[in-house]
């Protein structure tokens, strides 16, 4: 009996001292809405119904846009934490998605693109929600064109996010010289797993299974 | 290195072959008796070890199937108990219920009877009475006709007419009143024999169920007198109520799994669909509660209706706490099954607002609703609340399981126990007889040196016996033993 006890409140003991392991995905879309990548927003629109349909409830999702300025709240077009109840957490997905669909039939283009200032805004967005998995996905051509006086020349603190760079279409200028290309995708990869992240790269939007 | 060493004692290696051969003989044969006692004590101490070990398994066993045995009787004693007993009361209450209508059963039959009787007396034949007049006429007959006589006889003789034909009236009517008695005796007759037809078949049916009791009588005699017969019954009847009771339970268990999916993803909406208990969600685990629970409420009301007896302190209750039982295990379960036949509901609802939500997330349009929507929505509001039911007599093959289960478990042992014994009996023989195989090839590079010896023990006859003789004898013995 004794020995029942014991065990017992060893047992409570260990429950009582673990953590609670946070199970939910936080994920932060960024839009490229550059001159040269707007026409594929439509494209963008799909993987935002996509990853919606795959989130859970207490999952966190966010939507926004890369333009001259990137790193502030206001280029956020949608966010949401989504509730404990199935039915609430449905709810809210379908606002989401009509927000979405509002944003791409009015955005305007973006003379510059700023994506430094997105990444790092994305990463603050996920590290305040404290969710379990943390991706952010990348729309864009990672062709990054800063307006003058905006500063990112510093490491993103990329340790234990997960980026996907989605849809990482060929400029015109890459069908010249596509070593511009590859030098893109390099230099994005070196940023994100110099920062302690995990890169990746998805063009063929059928085949999205994997990322969340 | 060591063999260029060795053989290197001599310039010829072969002749220093030869020598080390000759001394690894001489000195094998030198402490063969004590290689022979090492090896004979280390294969006799292993095989010795192994038989004792054996025989204390088979002990074992012995107890165990005496142990196996009891319980096989105490509960095959328990279920004879029960059986008669409830024999003898629906005897006692067929008696019961005969003996109350029996006063006027046995009114109805002597009213039959007296009634029968009497229509009997009222249809005896009344003989006519005789003719007192016959004297007469033989009187006037003698008077001389002068006198008259034929006058009166005339006279006689129509008075006879008129007084036979008011006799055969009367004597018609009375017979026709026997008859219509005689006839309304008909149905009073069939009373009879239709009461009597009855108690016919109430004794047929009592002693029928006389002739069982007898049978479960005589089977718990054999039972409690032991007898080997009674305990193979026991025992096959153990095994087949095992089978029997594990595959009810079986589908009990889909049951009980189709349950949990009725209730799982709704119970989500009452405690969150994030929160983990270890590594389980908390409404998974509070609907395999919500089921446990009852089936926890089916077991306490199966008890408190004495249909089984897991527990002996419910069976043991007074009637009147054993009746709250049944009343207050019913209504919680009435009330889980109503609870459950909600969340089937809310399932149904939960899944149509899923559908319509991943149909705007397609980019269509949500899909309008169908008009046989019902028909699955009310059929799984029935199952969710039907299922509960269900799942209570689930006590009956579950008493049966863990009964039989003993039993079954008390084989499993026994031939266990049986295969271990038989094992270590085999090992025990085999490291007997592999002692006296290392001692024949430790002697198969001596058989020169052993064949000299016998031929000198030929020579002298009166010398003591070898070495190699004694241990000889002593190989056979132990080979032998």
């Amino acid at each position: 009996m004794k020995r029942i006890l014991v065990l017992s409140c060893v047992l409570l003991a260990a429950c009582s001292q673990s953590a609670p392991v946070a199970r939910n995905t936080g994920v932060y879309l960024l839009l490229d809405t550059s001159g040269t990548y707007r026409a594929e927003l439509n494209k963008a629109q799909d993987v935002i119904l996509y990853t919606l349909s795959k989130l859970e409830p207490a999952d966190s999702f966010a939507v926004a846009r890369i333009d001259t300025g990137s790193f502030t709240e206001k280029n956020i077009i949608a966010k949401a934490t989504f509730d404990e109840r199935p039915s609430a957490a449905n709810a809210q997905k379908r606002v989401f998605a009509e927000k979405v669909k509002d944003f791409i039939a009015r955005s305007n283009a973006s003379q510059y693109t700023d994506i430094t200032g997105g990444l790092l805004q994305a990463v603050e967005f996920l590290n305040e929600k404290h969710t379990g998995r943390k991706t952010i996905l990348l729309f864009s051509d990672l062709d990054q064109d800063l307006q003058k006086g905006y500063v990112r020349d510093f490491a993103v603190p990329f340790k234990g996010f997960q980026v996907v760079a989605l849809n990482v279409v060929k400029l015109r200028k890459d069908n010249y010289d596509p070593k511009e290309y590859l030098a893109r995708l390099d230099h994005w990869k070196a940023e994100v797993e110099k920062s302690g992240g995990e890169w990746r790269v998805v063009n063929d939007l059928d085949r999205l299974d994997g990322v969340l | 290195m060591p063999t260029n060493f060795l053989l290197a004692i001599t310039p010829w290696p072969a002749m220093s072959a030869v020598i080390w051969v000759v001394l690894l003989i001489a000195v094998l044969y030198l402490a063969r008796h004590t290689a022979h006692q090492a090896i004979r004590t280390a294969s006799g101490a292993l095989s010795r070890g192994l038989r004792i070990a054996a025989h204390s398994v088979q002990q074992a066993q012995a107890r165990l199937a005496e142990r196996n045995r009891e319980v096989l009787l105490a509960a095959g004693r328990e279920a004879k108990e029960r059986i008669v007993e409830r024999e003898f009361m629906r005897v006692g209450e067929t008696v019961r219920k005969d003996l109350a209508n029996y006063p006027h059963l046995h009114r109805a039959l002597s009213e039959s009877i007296t009634q029968i009787e009497k229509d009997h007396q009222g249809a005896v034949d009344v003989p006519p009475d005789p003719p007192g007049w016959v004297k007469a006429v033989e009187t006037v007959s003698k008077l001389d006709a002068k006198n008259g006589g034929n006058e009166v006889l005339s006279d006689i003789h129509k008075s006879v007419v008129k007084a036979h034909k008011e006799a055969m009236d009367a004597y018609r009517d009375a017979s026709s009143e026997r008859h219509e008695l005689l006839r309304a005796m008909m149905p009073r007759w069939r009373d009879v024999q239709e009461i009597l037809q009855a108690v016919d078949k109430k004794v047929e049916g009592l002693l029928a169920r006389l002739g069982i009791i007898d049978r479960h009588m005589q089977e718990y005699e054999a039972i409690v007198k032991g007898e080997d017969k009674a305990v193979a019954v026991l025992s096959s009847s153990s095994l087949v109520q095992f089978f029997v009771s594990a595959m009810v339970l079986f589908v009990a268990i889909g049951g009980a799994a189709i349950n949990f999916t009725l209730i799982a993803r709704p119970m989500a909406e009452m405690v969150g669909g994030t929160s983990f208990i270890g590594l389980f969600k908390t409404a998974d685990i509070a609907a395999l509660v919500i089921i446990m629970v009852e089936i926890s409420m089916g077991l306490f009301l199966m008890e408190s209706l004495r249909i089984t007896r897991l527990f002996p302190v419910i069976s043991a209750l007074p009637d009147k706490m054993r009746t709250r039982m049944i009343y207050i295990t019913f209504t919680i379960l009435f009330l889980l099954a109503s609870v459950e036949a909600g969340l089937a509901y809310m399932r149904e609802v939960l899944l149509q607002d899923e559908l319509s939500t991943s149909a705007i997330l397609r980019g269509g349009e949500p899909e309008a609703s169908n008009q046989f929507l019902w028909i699955t929505t009310a059929a799984q509001m029935g199952m969710g609340f039907i299922l509960p039911f269900a799942l209570t007599f689930v006590a009956i093959p579950l008493e049966t399981f863990i009964h039989s289960l003993r039993t079954v478990l008390g084989l499993v042992a026994i031939a266990i126990l049986r295969a271990t014994s038989l094992l270590m009996r085999v090992f025990s023989s085999g490291f007997r007889h592999l002692g006296t195989l290392t001692e024949r090839l430790y002697d198969l590079p001596l058989f020169v040196p052993l064949w000299l010896e016998s031929r000198w023990a030929q020579r002298s006859p009166s010398s003591s016996p070898p070495v190699a003789a004694v241990a000889r004898e002593e190989d056979l013995r132990e080979v032998a033993s």
